[in-house]
């Protein structure tokens, strides 16, 4: 995070993203109190549905709005074969400069990194990263680890597959986790790869608060996976013992998200 | 929304009561800095030094925000069809997209949505004091400012209050620089300003003469090649009429383009030239005198029209007016023509009547201040001026900027004088400085910057303010 604020960035002037169809679900409180609406940005291979299962609605019960969307080429959002990790931040920039209020950005896995990418372009009023995959080398050769088979083809730029052990604990049904994992779509090969490989994130605009949470027992990102991505924001991170990969999935979802709440209400310029 | 009526001033309590040099009473406001101007670089002020944690006051004359841009303001100057002429990601402010699905060049209307969204989004609003002028802005002791303001159209009583820092933001496109051409009063036929110019119902079966070649005069003609019985185009040198589109894509995203790749200016001329050349052609032959300058020499006029409607015949291209009869005017080749109705394209002046032109370093009172990055006045370390630029791209990315720069400027005025000190030397030592090629000389060009230019070099004075 030492790195200099960017003001010019030419390339990305000249040659615009393309906009594409952005699949957003949102749950807004029938009274509005002022709070800061929630952006949730699901990592790969999951969609804006990830988080319509639990916890936009949990959200909207303590009073706050809740957007989850869509990136390019998943779920519900239109086609992206070449889409880039540059064009996910897009997207979340573009909903979140959309929203009535400066939103807070939650990612979760890959999504973290989205996020991250996109605080460089837009003064979030916080920012939350669940289970945050910040890429590089680590992360493949975890998962290599864990799920050689699943990981192996997505090395070469076929499918990353995950299995259940990766984003599960072992407390969730199993018809339950096969009904996720039936979800799950694949990413872009361009943008799976700038996640080995790509580039650190610009430092964030507007000095925003960020939360970093995740499990020990996460298969995907490894306990000090977690502390060094906390470290980048000066903060350490908040832990769910016994939870998998996909804490809004889990049998254990509404601690994570009832913590973020309560830090966004106690957090003063988050708030 | 505040309006004049339901001002919460600052309660005399609660702010301690001083007295300025005149001995009158002026409430002081603390660490406040004051905006001057609700528009779009006023705008971008609130926001950066909210963000970096000041407590702004923005005065804003009129009743909402956007400035230039709502076209409300009685000295707004947008037409019915004013789109803008650099597309949408030169334009839009670098932490706030413009909607990926809009057009990319915009319509003057989606503008001011774009700046009402934004003043919504960050909340800006209620820093504004709407309806009300800045009449006079005063150095106070410690570098401090005494700000005085009234209701707009001096009703009401002056108040005056003292402010850690002032951003001048109060635009350069609202005071007409009207041309004084002899026997002018004489002339029978309508004369107006364009910056009065509305519809292009105002033109409709008239013969119109249409003088100045800036993008509004362009912008006039070729409404007026569709709606008047005769256009008559009167520029005073040949210009390049950079299309909104080449080779596929907005011209500017081509030139940026070009830039990522490192093309030397030289280089890129040349490339504008033969691509012009190859699509457009010579536009002598329409009657249109020779360019006298390389392209990207002075502000490029963007008009992928008016050269359409050269090639119908609808325009007349014409040279320069010399004399105003009763009933014609002559121009000056000798031709006279006839018009019922002359729009005088001939653009704008930047003013500061609030402040003493000496503060700015305009000792000669030409109009013509002498500032760092076009933004930092020398001797003044707490006054900006904001967005007084006039680049090849939008205004918004570099206000931006500037007051990003500003309000860290501000922080390290308490953390790290030394850091401020040198940086007020930096001001001082390098005031008139220019950021872009050589640039032909008029009462308005002194301003004009390239974007690139101009940007790197205040990203080198934002590093430089944070280096170690």
């Amino acid at each position: 995070m030492s790195q200099q604020v960017r003001v010019i960035r030419g390339r990305e002037w000249a040659r615009p993203v393309r906009p594409v169809r952005r699949e957003v679900l949102e749950a807004v409180p029938g009274l509005d109190e002022g709070r800061p609406p929630l952006l949730f940005v699901p990592g790969f291979g999951h969609g804006a549905w990830a988080f319509a299962e639990h916890w936009l609605g949990h959200a909207v019960e303590r009073g706050f709005s809740g957007y989850a969307l869509s990136l390019r080429g998943q779920s519900g959002s239109g086609p992206a074969p070449e889409a880039t990790l540059g064009a996910y931040a897009h997207d979340v920039v573009q909903v979140a400069a959309g929203l009535p209020r400066r939103a807070v950005l939650v990612g979760h896995g890959a999504g973290a990194l989205v996020v991250a990418h996109a605080l460089a372009r837009y003064p979030a009023r916080a920012a939350v990263l669940v289970a945050p995959v910040f890429g590089g080398w680590a992360t493949a050769v975890t998962a290599l680890r864990r799920n050689p088979l699943g990981t192996l083809p997505a090395l070469v730029g076929g499918r990353l597959r995950c299995s259940r052990a990766q984003l599960f604990g072992p407390e969730l049904p199993r018809d339950e986790a096969r009904r996720h994992l039936s979800r799950l779509g694949r990413p872009a090969r361009r943008a799976q790869w700038q996640l080995l490989f790509g580039r650190e994130p610009e430092p964030a605009v507007g000095d925003p608060p960020v939360l970093v949470l995740g499990s020990p027992e996460d298969r995907i990102v490894p306990r000090s996976a977690l502390t060094r991505a906390a470290r980048r924001y000066a903060s350490a991170p908040l832990l769910f013992p016994g939870m998998g990969h996909d804490l809004m999935l889990d049998a254990g979802w509404r601690e994570p998200i009832d913590a973020i709440l309560d830090w966004l209400e106690k957090e003063p310029s988050a708030g | 929304m505040t309006t004049s009526t339901d001002h919460g001033w600052p309660d005399p309590a609660s702010s301690a009561l001083d007295l300025n040099r005149d001995g009158r009473s002026v409430s002081d406001r603390g660490e406040t800095v004051c905006v001057i101007g609700a528009g779009p670089s006023g705008l971008t002020a609130i926001k950066n030094l909210t963000e970096h944690g000041f407590g702004v006051d923005c005065y804003e004359r009129e009743t909402g925000v956007g400035g230039v841009w709502n076209w409300r303001h009685d000295r707004s100057p947008v037409y019915a069809s004013t789109h803008l002429i650099s597309s949408r990601p030169l334009t839009q402010f670098p932490d706030f997209p413009m909607p990926d699905d809009w057009p990319d060049y915009p319509h003057h209307s989606q503008l001011l949505s774009y700046l009402e969204r934004y003043a919504d989004h960050f909340d800006l609003r209620r820093h504004v004091w709407f309806g009300t002028e800045v009449v006079r802005v005063e150095p106070a002791d410690g570098d401090r400012w005494d700000v005085t303001t009234r209701s707009t159209g001096g009703y009401g009583p002056e108040r005056t209050s003292r402010y850690a820092a002032v951003v001048v933001a109060n635009g350069h496109n609202w005071s007409p620089k009207l041309p004084n051409h002899e026997g002018l009063a004489e002339f029978r036929g309508e004369v107006m300003h364009a910056s009065s110019y509305q519809d292009p119902a105002q033109l409709r079966g008239r013969r119109v003469l249409v003088v100045g070649a800036g993008n509004t005069g362009c912008d006039i003609a070729a409404e007026a090649a569709q709606q008047a019985a005769h256009c008559w185009h009167s520029t005073r040198r040949g210009y390049w009429y950079a299309p909104k589109y080449l080779l596929g894509r907005p011209a500017d995203q081509l030139n940026d383009l070009l830039l990522a790749l490192r093309l030397p200016r030289r280089l890129r001329q040349w490339l504008f030239h033969r691509l012009l050349r190859v699509s457009v052609g010579d536009l002598t032959r329409f009657g249109l005198p020779q360019p006298d300058h390389r392209m990207l020499e002075t502000h490029p006029i963007v008009n992928s029209q008016l050269v359409y409607y050269l090639g119908h015949g609808r325009v007349t291209p014409v040279p320069d007016a010399v004399r105003f009869h009763p009933d014609s005017v002559e121009l000056a080749d000798g031709r006279k023509v006839d018009p019922e109705l002359v729009v005088f394209a001939t653009g704008y002046l930047p003013r500061f009547e609030f402040l003493d032109p000496k503060i700015l370093g305009d000792d000669g009172g030409a109009g013509r201040p002498a500032l760092w990055l076009n933004a930092f006045v020398p001797n003044h370390p707490t006054l900006a001026v904001a967005g007084l630029v006039q680049p090849d791209s939008g205004i918004f990315p570099l206000s931006h900027w500037q007051s990003v720069l500003f309000a860290r400027l501000l922080r390290l005025r308490e953390t790290r004088p030394s850091k401020a000190a040198a940086f007020a030397a930096t001001v001082t030592a390098r005031a008139g400085e220019r950021y872009a090629g050589p640039v032909k000389e008029s009462s308005r060009h002194w301003f004009e910057v390239g974007h690139a230019d101009y940007l790197r070099a205040l990203q080198r004075a934002l590093h430089d303010l944070e280096a170690k």
